[in-house]
């Protein structure tokens, strides 16, 4: 192996790629739902290297992918506290945290 | 210099992929949050080789600093016997790292491949360039505009019109995220308020 002196976008575009792909696998194997938005975390922050990547790379648009990154920031602190508000009512109301015990929705 | 560069984006690249892969793989929760937390830190260092220091700093006070404690704050009033390892099946498992593999490898032939990603070079940071950014992100948070409207959402890059920068204000979607985060603020707490049973005297 011998790497390229040069770090192109491709390089970050990748580890973007490998991060979504670990959040996606995250959230269908994980039992616990805190373990699922773990990787709900993981995902957006595999979009957000792409965005800064994007804005790195591009000069067009230079100030847009990190405006867009500082919003997923906020947007995915906001998703967090709800998600963490209803896991735990969801565990004050059932003693669980398993999601596959939760089907009570179910039709 | 530059291979200094490339050294570092290897190793903390390589780092944070593999703090993200241990995430998933990871049984108990705990763990998985710690790991967690590496690979969000190893992320706002990709920020700041890409040259986002304000984004960065963000993504380190409020993701780590914030978002994460409220994750472990979750996990640690959870974390009862059973719940800290739940268990997956085998068959779950093979199923999604194939599913998994399959699209990594699709997302990464894809960004190999295409040939207008690859010789895109790094704009070289200029004396603009340098003292640009936070001033830029904060001036247009707060609705000044400064756009050559013939270069606005073209998305490619042209060498003819690389020097001018389009900047458009998002004064509004800031105003948005304030409130939006005032409903959250407010939901979450009534979400998360402790019940009183009922019958049971205070």
């Amino acid at each position: 192996m011998n790497p390229p002196v040069e770090i192109g976008l491709t390089h970050y575009l990748s580890l973007g790629a490998v991060m979504f792909v670990c959040g996606a696998v995250c959230m269908a194997t994980k039992r616990n739902a805190i373990g699922i938005l773990m990787g709900v975390e993981l995902v957006l922050n595999g979009a957000n290297i792409n965005f800064v990547a994007f804005a790195a790379f591009n000069p067009a648009f230079d100030i847009e992918g990190q405006v867009f990154a500082l919003f997923v920031i906020v947007l995915a602190a906001a998703e967090a506290a709800v998600a963490l508000a209803i896991v735990l009512n969801f565990y004050n109301n059932h003693m669980t945290v398993d999601v596959d015990t939760a089907e009570e929705l179910k039709g | 210099m530059m291979e200094f560069q490339a050294f570092l984006f290897y190793f903390v690249a390589i780092l944070t992929g593999l703090c993200a892969i241990a995430v998933v793989v990871t049984q108990n929760i705990v763990r998985s949050a710690a790991w967690l937390m590496f690979a969000l830190a190893g992320t706002s260092v990709i920020f700041f080789l890409l040259g986002a220091d304000f984004v960065a700093a963000t993504q380190l006070i409020v993701y780590v600093g914030g978002t994460l404690v409220l994750v472990v704050f979750g996990v640690m009033l959870t974390a009862q016997g059973p719940f800290i390892s739940m268990k997956t099946g085998a068959v779950e498992w093979a199923m999604s790292t194939l599913v998994g593999l399959l699209l990594v490898g699709v997302l990464i032939g894809t960004i190999v491949r295409d040939p207008t990603w690859k010789d895109l070079p790094k704009p070289k940071p200029t004396e603009a360039n340098q003292s640009f950014n936070s001033v830029a992100l904060g001036e247009s948070l707060l609705g000044v505009e400064e756009a050559t409207p013939e270069a606005r959402l073209t998305g490619t890059f042209d060498p003819r019109t690389a020097p001018r920068r389009t900047r458009m204000a998002y004064l509004l979607p800031f105003e948005i995220v304030s409130v939006h985060l005032l409903v959250v603020l407010i939901g979450a707490a009534y979400l998360a308020r402790a019940k009183r049973r009922r019958g049971a005297t205070p």
